[in-house]
């Protein structure tokens, strides 16, 4: 078995018994990425020489009998939103294309102490907006399982690494779906944890009260070891939360008796796609079959509708996108061409010239956007009507999921609504893009984990997602949950037959 | 409810935004954001009387950090990433003038 297929823990457990080193694990990755990274674009950069460096310091610790810490020598990709104090990190953005950080990202500092080879900073969407990753500023990731096809969003660079090979593990960023979604389209598994789980400093800031980093891995176990590493209280993020952080590994495969599986009933409507469907059906079938009871639960601020002209809907959309572009508006104010950022080289007179054409050629089409429909909420005369009921809407929808885990542990429903799509085929149609989000959405305007794992291949040879959503701070259960899931289903670690 | 989105209303918003607009992208931001904002008008079918708002998923506030001094970034560091500088500071153009 070649040193890329091994999950994140048998090549660390290989590099910790000698029979491969680090140096040679990372070659293999660096290698790889020099063959097929020009056709998949998942990374903006990779920072080889430092990667081979690193990993001769994991060979010469494991020389002298060192613990090389729960990933010893595994290479992994970090997202490009994702401060790392080495090489750029510029948020597929053109406004960011030449900034460094002064300082590495909580997470990217955990990542290497714990003995990760970071490898290089993946491609995104432009500041993380978007669901295909064509939003980003240097061109999109391609989809590994069809290279015509988008690989999802806005953690497509992650996802397709993960997919095809050029990491063992990555880290993404999941503000409406953004690393579900991609995990789904690419068939890998991938997990955005419970507001307040991971540290945020250092991540680039898009909506503060949504935002989460979290792990893509080949299956679930390197998803519960990537976030083993990655979780934890930081001093230097208020908003991370001071509670123990568990062993996430240590019962992911002791089934849990009795587990209580609830099925959205709204989301398994006659909107969904008849093959989604299909694997959901199977999931349920699954779960039965393992001792599990199936209970029917609603989420209806989360409901979608459908209109007389096909064209779906859904409350939990239009909140997201009230909260998510409010507070978009306000964090990307910081982009001045002043203090870092791209500035215009065109004459100006004053700095409000030099802030507005500097943003102008700095930011993308969906940035712009965002930010304008935030500015326009929050603005005066709008608020209430807006951002507040927005607000508000977010309140009924929390509510809705802590009514629906009175009655189970777990909530099974698809990840996205289609598999992944063509490149160009939603650019010209920002809400039809949104709506790629539709299953993902609620849950972080509701603060709660939700894994997205493999549910096998669509008869066009396209992954299928499954997601599963948990309550606040129930990784461990949610995890063993979708480990069940994995290993009765036999569905992970799949192979890309495109590249 | 709330009003639809003109082209003054969007020339407004790119100002306040700090974003210059072309002609053409007055046109085609003003479609889009029009029809973005049509869509989340379906809010307004939900009654919210009564209901508190949710700005934050978690039950958290007020925290608070040990007073402690720790070192700030070095000045060059801080200034490493300024597209115009002038010694230790941010060049910028003339803010108070005669150019308004």
């Amino acid at each position: 078995m070649s040193i890329l297929d091994l999950s994140a823990i048998e090549l660390r457990d290989a590099i910790a018994r000698g029979d491969v080193s680090a140096v040679e694990a990372t070659r293999a990755y660096l290698g790889r990425i020099e063959a097929l990274d020009p056709k998949l674009a998942a990374y903006n950069e990779v920072s080889a020489d430092r990667a081979v460096a690193r990993a001769q310091e994991v060979d010469l610790k494991r020389a002298r009998q060192e613990p090389l810490g729960a990933l010893g020598g595994v290479p992994v990709a970090v997202k490009d939103n994702i401060c790392t104090a080495f090489g750029k990190t510029t948020c597929s953005s053109k406004m960011l294309q030449d900034f460094r950080a002064p300082y590495d990202a909580t997470v990217a500092a955990k990542l290497e102490s714990a003995g990760a080879i970071i490898l290089g900073k993946t491609n995104c969407d432009e500041f993380a907006m978007g669901s295909s990753t064509e939003s980003s500023g240097f061109g999109p990731t391609h989809n590994p399982w069809d290279l015509s096809r988008v690989p999802g969003g806005s953690s497509g660079g992650s996802a397709a690494a993960t997919s095809a090979r050029l990491c063992a593990a990555a880290l993404g960023s999941d503000t409406g779906g953004s690393i579900r979604q991609p995990a789904a389209f690419c068939g890998v598994a991938g997990l955005k944890p419970s507001y307040g789980r991971v540290s945020r400093l250092g991540l680039v800031a898009y909506g503060s009260s949504l935002d989460q980093i979290g792990p893509f891995g080949r299956d679930v176990a390197d998803v519960a070891l990537m976030l083993g590493v990655i979780a934890g209280h930081d001093p230097s993020d208020s908003t991370s939360v001071d509670a123990p952080v568990p062993d996430y590994l240590a019962d992911l495969d002791k089934p849990i008796k009795g587990l209580r599986v609830g099925l959205v009933k709204e989301f398994h409507s006659q909107s969904l796609d008849a093959e989604i469907r299909a694997a959901i059906d199977k999931a349920v079938e699954i779960y039965r079959a393992q001792g599990a009871e199936i209970v029917e639960v609603s989420l209806p601020h989360s409901r979608i509708d459908i209109d007389a002209a096909g064209q779906l809907s859904s409350y939990a959309v239009a909140c997201y996108y009230i909260v998510a572009m409010a507070e978009a508006s306000s964090n990307l104010a910081r982009y001045d061409g002043v203090h870092y950022g791209h500035r215009t080289a065109g004459k100006v007179t004053d700095i409000i010239q030099l802030y507005s054409k500097s943003r102008a050629e700095g930011f993308g089409a969906e940035v712009k956007r965002r930010i304008m429909l935030g500015t326009y909420a929050l603005s005066s005369g709008y608020y209430d009507a807006y951002y507040l009921k927005g607000l508000k809407v977010r309140r009924l929808i929390k509510n809705d999921f802590d009514a629906a885990f009175t009655k189970c542990d777990v909530l099974l429903c698809p990840t996205a609504p289609e598999t992944a799509f063509k490149l160009g085929a939603k650019s010209d149609d920002p809400i039809k893009m949104y709506l790629s989000d539709i299953y993902t959405i609620s849950v972080n305007l509701a603060g709660v984990p939700g894994i997205s794992i493999p549910a096998g291949l669509s008869k066009a040879g396209l992954p299928i997602g499954l997601q599963l959503i948990g309550n606040v701070f129930t990784e461990p259960a949610l995890l063993c949950a979708a480990r069940m899931y994995e290993r009765a289903a036999g569905v992970c670690r799949l192979t890309p037959a495109g590249v | 409810m709330p009003q639809k989105i003109d082209e003054k209303a969007i020339r407004h918003v790119g100002n306040l935004s700090r974003i210059e607009l072309t002609d053409e992208q007055v046109a085609t931001f003003g479609r889009q954001l029009a029809d973005i904002l049509a869509y989340v008008d379906k809010l307004q079918e939900l009654d919210t009387t009564n209901v508190e708002p949710l700005a934050h998923a978690l039950p958290v506030h007020n925290v608070l950090a040990a007073d402690v001094p720790h070192a700030p970034l070095a000045p060059e560091q801080a200034l490493a990433n300024a597209p115009a500088r002038d010694g230790d500071f941010y060049k910028v153009p003339k803010v108070i003038g005669d150019s308004q």
